[in-house]
C-alpha cells in the first residue's frame, strides 16, 4: 500500500467545504491521491460524493478549503480549466458523441488539422485514427474499425474510449463517477481491468461507486462520506464489506 | 504502491466481433435518396414513353428544367441540413428567402442608378445574403442565449420575416430592370444554366464545411450528444449562432438567385419551399433527432422532389398529386430509416 515517499501527493484536498445556502453539502473534507493509487469514494445518495467531484473538477468553486495538484494550490475556473491541468472526469452516462469515430471523440473540441492540396485546411482524420489506435492499444484494447462511429461499439468499449480520451490528453487524475453503472457484468469487469491499467501507468484514480464488489476489486483505499462529512477512511486490505456499509449508513 | 493488482490482465477483446461489411439494409438506408431518384426517373421514363412516345430522361430541356427547378429548394435545404444535423430546425428560411429576394431586387435597382449594371447585380446579391443573416442572427441568439426551442423561435421569425418582406415589397412584387441580373438568372454557358453552376459550387463548399472542418465535426457532435460536446469544451452558444446565420444566408442566396430567375423580388418566393426543403433533408438521410445527414444526401433528396414535381406535370397529371407523391416518399424514407435502426439495434444486442 502507498506510503509517504517525500513527494507531494498527486492530488490533495484540504478542508474542502461546499454550502448551498444553509445546506452543507460537503463540510471540512480532506483526502489525497498518490500516483498509481486508486481511491474509492463511497456513500449513500446525498452523502456529498457528487458535490465533492464537482468541486474538484471545476464545475463550481468550493465555499472553503484548498485543492492542491502536486503540492501546488489550484483554482479551477471551469471543467475545461481543470482538464487542462490534468484532472479528467469520466461520467457514467458515457459522454461521447455516438456518431463520431473513436478518434473523433478523443479529439472532440481540439481536432488536429492538416492541409489538403497544400492549401485547404481539413480535419486530419488520419492522425486522429492513428492516435486512436495507439491510445486504445495502450489500454490493451485493439480495434480495427477506426472509421466506425462509436455507436457500433459496446458499452464497455465506449467507456474505454472515454478513458482513452483522458489517457491521450495525459490526465494525471481521473475522476470516475459510477463508470460501471450503465454496464453489464462482463463489461464491468473490463472497466475494472482498465482501471488497473491506469494505476500501472502511475495515474491517480478517484473511483466513485455504489458497488462494493467493484470497490474492493480495484481500490487501494476507501473513503466513506455520510451527510457531507468524512465518515471514515480505510485501507482496502484492512476492512470488509460490513464495516464499509456500517460507515455508510451510520449507527454502530 | 499497491502491487496486489500488478498482473493486471488486459482486456483481451473479443471486441471486434461486429464485421466491417455493412448489411444490405444499411446500404439501402444510406443510399435511399439516390435509389428513389433512379426509381422515379425510370418510372417517368416508362410512363412518358408509353403514354406519349417521348423520352423523359434523355431530354436536355427536361434535365435543365429539373436542375434549375431544384436550385432554390436545394439552397434552403443545405442550410437546413446543418441545422437538422445539430438537432434543431429552422422554420423561418422560407420567408427569409422571400425577404432576401425583395432586398436583392431593391438593392439592384437602387445601386443601378449610381453604379455600372454588373456591379449593381453584385451589390444586390451581397445585400440579400447579408440582410438574410439578420433573422438568422436573431434566431441563433434566441435559441442559444434565451434557451427558446428552435421550433418556436424560428416559427416566430417566420412571422417576422414574412411581415418584413411584404412591408419592404410594398405588398407587391418588385420588378428589376437590369439586363445582367436577368442574365444571371436565365443565362447559360455550354448549355449549363449559371444558376446550376453557382449552386454546384455552393454545394461543394458546404460539403467541405460539413465534412472537413471543425465546424462540421462539432455540428455532428452537438446533434448526437450536446452535453458531451459541451464537456469537451465546444462553445455551443457560439456554434448555434453561426449555425442559424449560415442557414439564413443559404436562404438569402436562394432568394437572390430566385429574384434573378424571375427578374423580380417577391415576398412569398420561398413560402412553398419550407416543407420541401425539410423533406429534401429527411429524404436525403438525415434524422430529425439530429446527429446524421450529409450534403450529398440532401442534394439527392432535393432532386427526388424536383423530379416528382416536374415529372408529374410532364406526364400531365393533375398538380395536386405532387403533394401526395412527395408525402408518400417522405413516409417511405422515414420507414426505411426506422427499419434500419431496429435492425442495427438488434445486432448490437446480440
Amino acid at each position: 500500500m502507498s506510503k509517504t515517499d517525500g513527494n507531494p501527493p498527486l492530488l490533495e484536498i484540504r478542508n474542502l467545504s461546499k454550502y448551498f445556502g444553509a445546506v452543507r453539502a460537503l463540510h471540512d473534507f480532506s483526502m489525497e491521491v498518490r500516483a498509481g493509487e486508486v481511491v474509492a469514494v463511497a456513500g449513500d445518495n446525498g452523502a456529498g460524493k457528487t458535490t465533492m467531484i464537482k468541486a474538484v473538477s471545476g464545475v463550481y468553486p468550493p465555499t472553503a478549503g484548498e485543492i492542491l495538484l502536486k503540492g501546488q494550490p489550484m483554482h479551477f475556473s471551469s471543467p475545461q480549466d481543470a482538464r487542462k491541468k490534468g484532472i479528467e472526469t469520466i461520467y457514467q452516462d458515457l459522454a461521447l458523441a455516438d456518431n463520431l469515430t473513436i478518434g473523433g471523440n478523443i479529439f472532440l473540441g481540439r481536432e488536429p488539422m492538416t492541409k489538403a492540396f497544400g492549401f485547404l485546411p481539413v480535419l486530419d482524420r488520419k492522425a486522429m485514427a492513428e492516435a486512436a489506435r495507439t491510445t486504445m492499444s495502450r489500454l490493451d484494447f485493439h480495434v480495427s474499425r477506426l472509421n466506425a462511429p462509436v455507436s457500433n461499439f459496446s458499452g464497455g468499449q465506449r467507456q474505454a474510449v472515454a478513458i482513452g480520451r483522458a489517457v491521450y490528453w495525459d490526465a494525471q487524475i481521473l475522476i470516475m463517477d459510477e463508470p460501471t453503472a450503465a454496464l453489464g457484468v462482463p463489461e464491468q469487469r473490463k472497466v475494472i481491468s482498465l482501471i488497473h491499467q491506469l494505476k500501472a501507468q502511475g495515474r491517480g484514480v478517484i473511483f466513485i461507486s455504489h458497488n462494493l464488489q467493484d470497490i474492493f476489486a480495484v481500490s487501494d483505499r476507501i473513503i466513506v462520506l455520510r451527510r457531507g462529512i468524512l465518515a471514515g477512511e480505510r485501507k482496502i486490505t484492512e476492512t470488509d464489506h460490513d464495516e464499509i456499509v456500517k460507515l455508510m449508513v451510520g449507527g454502530s | 504502491m499497491a502491487t496486489s493488482h500488478s498482473e493486471s490482465e488486459g482486456i483481451a477483446p473479443p471486441a471486434d466481433h461486429a464485421d466491417t461489411t455493412k448489411t444490405w439494409i444499411a446500404w439501402i438506408a444510406e443510399g435511399r435518396a439516390w435509389l428513389f431518384l433512379i426509381v422515379l426517373i425510370l418510372a417517368f421514363e416508362i410512363w412518358s414513353q408509353v403514354s406519349f412516345g417521348v423520352s423523359f430522361a434523355f431530354s436536355t430541356y427536361n434535365i435543365q428544367s429539373i436542375a434549375v427547378f431544384a436550385t432554390a429548394p436545394l439552397l434552403l435545404a443545405i442550410g437546413q441540413t446543418f441545422v437538422i444535423i445539430s438537432g434543431g430546425i429552422d422554420l423561418s428560411v422560407g420567408f427569409t428567402m422571400g425577404l432576401a429576394a425583395v432586398v436583392a431586387a431593391h438593392a439592384t435597382n437602387i445601386s443601378g442608378q449610381y453604379l455600372p449594371q454588373p456591379l449593381a447585380v453584385l451589390v444586390g446579391v451581397v445585400s440579400a445574403v447579408v440582410v438574410a443573416g439578420i433573422p438568422g442572427l436573431v434566431n441563433g441568439l434566441l435559441i442559444s442565449r434565451l434557451r427558446i426551442p428552435p421550433f418556436i423561435g424560428t416559427l416566430g421569425m417566420y412571422g417576422v420575416a414574412r411581415g418584413a418582406a411584404f412591408l419592404l415589397a410594398g405588398g407587391t412584387t418588385v420588378p428589376v430592370s437590369n439586363a445582367f441580373f436577368a442574365a444571371l438568372g436565365n443565362g447559360r454557358i455550354f448549355g449549363v444554366p449559371y444558376l446550376v453552376i453557382i449552386t454546384i459550387l455552393f454545394v461543394l463548399l458546404m460539403h467541405y464545411l460539413l465534412s472537413q472542418t471543425r465546424f462540421g465535426q462539432h455540428n455532428y457532435a452537438i446533434g448526437a450528444n450536446e452535453q458531451a460536446a459541451r464537456r469537451a469544451g465546444i462553445d455551443i452558444k457560439r456554434h448555434i449562432v453561426w449555425l442559424y446565420i449560415l442557414s439564413a444566408m443559404c436562404a438569402g442566396l436562394g432568394g437572390a438567385l430566385y429574384a434573378a430567375r424571375f427578374t423580380a423580388g417577391a415576398a412569398q418566393a420561398g413560402e412553398p419551399l419550407l416543407l420541401d426543403c425539410i423533406a429534401a433533408v429527411v429524404i436525403g438521410g438525415a434524422s430529425l433527432f439530429g446527429g446524421s445527414g450529409s450534403i450529398f444526401g440532401t442534394v439527392a433528396g432535393s432532386l427526388v422532389i424536383a423530379v416528382i414535381q416536374y415529372g408529374l406535370v410532364f406526364v400531365n397529371v393533375e398538380p395536386f398529386w405532387q403533394f401526395i407523391a412527395v408525402g408518400v416518399v417522405i413516409i417511405i424514407s422515414v420507414l426505411i430509416d426506422q427499419l434500419q435502426r431496429r435492425f442495427n439495434g438488434a445486432r448490437q444486442d446480440e
